[in-house]
């Protein structure tokens, strides 16, 4: 399934209008969804940046039917929704919740937990911009190691929380990383997990001109270079198969990835360690973990034709 | 019809079962869990045709039945206590999005210490939330109230969620009989689901984004207005279910021994049985005292509670609950509403469980009216009815303004 972009609808998602910032990565994000699925989608939102982009009543700057939420149980109110179609005899509606990093990692983790371990029939999607937005650059569970933000003004000290890797664990049919750099493979990814039942999840990397202190012009090629450098790699579980997207594919080779530092240096976030070789080390060290992760995956995650059979097996 | 022996709890759950919801979602806790219990039994056998979302937690339970019925079904969920305190915030949201809801909240003292017996402490955290806010008195009217909760929740007029409020143990887990009526006169007497808008693909709805704050303000009106119609609307429904069922409670307020009484027993729940066997008591003895049970703390009756306070010699408001730093929080109401036009005294009873017997009341009110005969008026804002053992140890009449 290879995704064309002249083939793409040339209808306006994102209006005119909308209160996204020059450059965000959500509103580019949210076009894709439709680009992908068409109409047939509502959007469940937890508080976060997109409950701002949408703007302000009585008008909406985003072309769907939207739930705005609160901000811990997105995954929740859309197991809700979808529960309602169902017995309302419209299985086919597809049920998006639209999260933050902190409103998937953080704070809505129980919520998204639950419904991945009900297997509930709902396409779950993180946009990741790496820091609480909407509140004005604030650490999260998913903002890398070293990065600036309001709580941690000399970098925070943790490591980026692995949310995918712990998606699969859930045994859940699909999970898959995507970037806002490469929006093809979003919308091929989209489209795929709409022809499988059950909880899917899609995370979304989101370069943040605002929060990491780029020009909004770069935000894709911010996004590119996160992909390139290995820091993150674009994957896909589809029912008990791991593959590499095709994208990440070369980066499996440590001596084709472009060094961190051209990704670093583009973010005012990490100016104060450009400088510091041990503390780009660590995160050298972590890209160097996470392929391992994802090396180890992948053999694990090639199963025999039996084995699939076995993994694909979803209520 | 037909007569079953249900425990609170299961009066609920057959309540949601002839109501024909479509979606449930409830977290376990006690003394609400065999709520949870009964409907999932039906759900899983087949004798309830809905949807049972069993979550994690209960943030997530009134997240999802809000979801639901934002989709257009028609939903359900139960709580109580720390669980009622867990979704709090999803209580707001759900009321101010005008979206039909009814949610059982079986009554029981919040921790620390831990302690799962009843006081309405829960109950009344909920007040100012924006959701319609009944207590029962016996299982027969958990029954009642909660059929008629979808029904006052999804009137146009209304279109607020609604509690049901039970006490827990005394009501949740004993026993009693119960007129279960049939699912068709159910049928013909509750219309299919009413709600303003829903979200789906073709609706284009977008409900809660960002408003303009005098348009925010404005919204708030208009749920204060829509609380006022629902007083009319609750009155309306109990009529007519009483025509229909055989039961009608008085609407709001249900009065009992009212008609010639100079003092009045205010009070909400389960202990008002023992209410009205303290006032049966007192008349014997001469006293004549009558018992106003307050059906819906939400919207609240103030029209009834002044119009007694004009003709009464004194009230006796009971609380389950307090306001710490202030009074009970039914006090605080009725005085709102009646200061000046009476003598007041207000009660603190009952806390985590704690035994209220009929004469604990009869004593208060017997006290109580001897002070008003002999002073002229009264306003004794903090009364503390203490359990028995700790009678006489402390100060039951507290000086406060
Ligand atoms: C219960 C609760 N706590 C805190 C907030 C304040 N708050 C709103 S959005 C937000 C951060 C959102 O961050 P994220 O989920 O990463 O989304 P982003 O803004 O980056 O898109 C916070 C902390 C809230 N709305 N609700
Ligand atoms: S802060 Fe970032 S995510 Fe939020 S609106 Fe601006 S660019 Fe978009």
């Amino acid at each position: 399934m290879v995704v064309r972009i002249q083939d793409l609808p040339r209808r306006r998602y994102g209006m005119p209008g909308n209160a996204a910032c020059p450059g965000c990565p959500e509103a580019m994000g949210l076009r894709y969804i439709k680009m992908a699925l068409g109409d047939n989608v509502v959007l469940v939102i937890p508080a976060g940046c997109s409950s701002v982009i949408q703007g302000i009543w009585p008008k909406s700057g985003i072309n769907f039917p939207i739930l705005n939420i609160v901000f811990a149980s997105a995954a929740s109110a859309a197991a809700g929704m979808k529960a309602a179609f169902e017995m309302m005899g419209r299985d086919d509606v597809h049920v998006v919740v639209w999260a933050g990093d902190g409103g998937t990692a953080d704070i809505g983790f129980q919520s998204m937990s639950g419904a991945a371990e009900r297997n509930d029939d709902i396409i779950y999607i993180v946009a990741d911009n790496e820091a609480y937005m909407n509140t004005g650059i604030q650490r999260s569970g998913l903002t890398p190691y070293g990065a600036w933000t309001t709580t941690t003004p000399l970098g925070k000290k943790e490591h980026k929380k692995n949310l995918p890797f712990i998606m699969i664990a859930h045994d859940v049919p699909y999970v898959a990383t995507a970037s806002v750099g490469y929006p093809h493979d979003f919308i091929e990814k989209l489209r795929k997990a709409a022809k499988i039942r059950g909880f899917r999840y899609i995370h979304l990397h989101a370069p943040d001109p605002v929060g990491w202190r780029f020009d909004p012009s770069l935000t894709p090629k911010v996004a590119q270079l996160a992909v390139k450098t290995g820091m993150w790699p674009l994957f896909e579980y589809d029912r008990g198969v791991f593959r590499l997207s095709p994208f990440s594919k070369p980066y499996k080779d440590p001596s084709k990835r472009t060094p961190i530092i051209e990704y670093l240096k583009l973010q005012g976030r990490f100016r104060h360690i450009i400088d510091k070789p041990e503390e780009i080390k660590k995160l050298e060290e972590y890209v160097d973990r996470l392929w391992y992760w994802i090396d180890a995956l992948e053999k694990a995650f090639n199963p025999s034709e039996k084995a699939r059979e076995l993994l694909s097996r979803h209520a | 019809m037909t007569v079953m022996t249900l425990t609170g709890n299961y009066a609920v759950a057959y309540a949601v079962k002839l109501a024909r919801v479509q979606v449930i979602s409830a977290y376990p806790i006690t003394p609400q869990t065999t709520i949870v219990e009964k409907l999932s039994e039906m759900v899983d056998t087949g004798e309830l045709k809905a949807k049972m979302v069993r979550v994690e937690s209960e943030h997530a339970a009134l997240a999802t039945v809000f979801g639901a019925a934002s989709a257009g079904a028609r939903a359900f969920t139960a709580t109580a206590s720390h669980g009622l305190l867990y979704m709090h915030e999803v209580v707001w949201w759900a009321a101010a999005s005008r979206i039909p809801l009814v949610m059982a909240v079986v009554a029981r003292a919040i921790g620390p210490p831990w302690n799962i017996h009843v006081d309405h402490q829960d109950i009344f955290d909920q007040r100012d939330t924006g959701w319609i806010i009944s207590v029962a008195q016996e299982n027969q009217e958990v029954l009642d109230l909660t059929l008629q909760a979808f029904r006052i929740s999804e009137d146009p007029r209304v279109y607020l969620p609604m509690m049901v409020g039970l006490d827990g143990f005394i009501l949740s887990h004993t026993m009693a009989p119960v007129d279960v009526p049939d699912q068709e006169e159910v049928d013909d007497w509750l219309p299919p689901r009413r709600q303003p808008y829903y979200i789906a693909p073709e609706t284009g709805v977008v409900m809660g984004n960002i408003v303009p704050d005098d348009d925010y303000y404005m919204l708030r009106y208009s749920m204060q207005k829509a609380m006022e119609q629902a007083k009319k609307v609750i009155e309306e429904v109990d009529r007519e279910y009483g025509k229909r069922f055989g039961r009608s409670y008085g609407g709001l307020v249900e009065c009992t021994l009212c008609d010639d009484a100079d003092y009045y027993i205010v009070i909400t729940g389960s202990w008002a049985g023992e209410a009205k066997e303290a006032a049966r008591k007192l008349r014997e003895e001469g006293y004549r005292v009558g018992v106003a049970r307050i059906r819906f703390i939400r919207p609240w009756p103030g029209e009834m509670v002044r119009e007694l306070a004009a003709r009464a010699k004194g009230l006796v408001v009971f609380d389950r609950a307090i306001s710490f730093g202030s009074k009970g929080p039914l006090f605080l109401d009725v005085a709102a509403t009646a200061y000046g036009l009476t003598s007041m005294r207000g009660v603190i009873g009952g806390l985590g469980g704690s035994d209220v017997t009929a004469d604990d009341i009869a004593g208060v009110v017997r006290d109580f009216v001897g002070e008003v005969e002999e002073k002229g008026s009264v306003y004794e804002p903090l009364y503390w009815l203490f359990p028995a053992k700790y009678r006489g140890k402390f100060e039951a009449k507290e000086v406060v303004a």
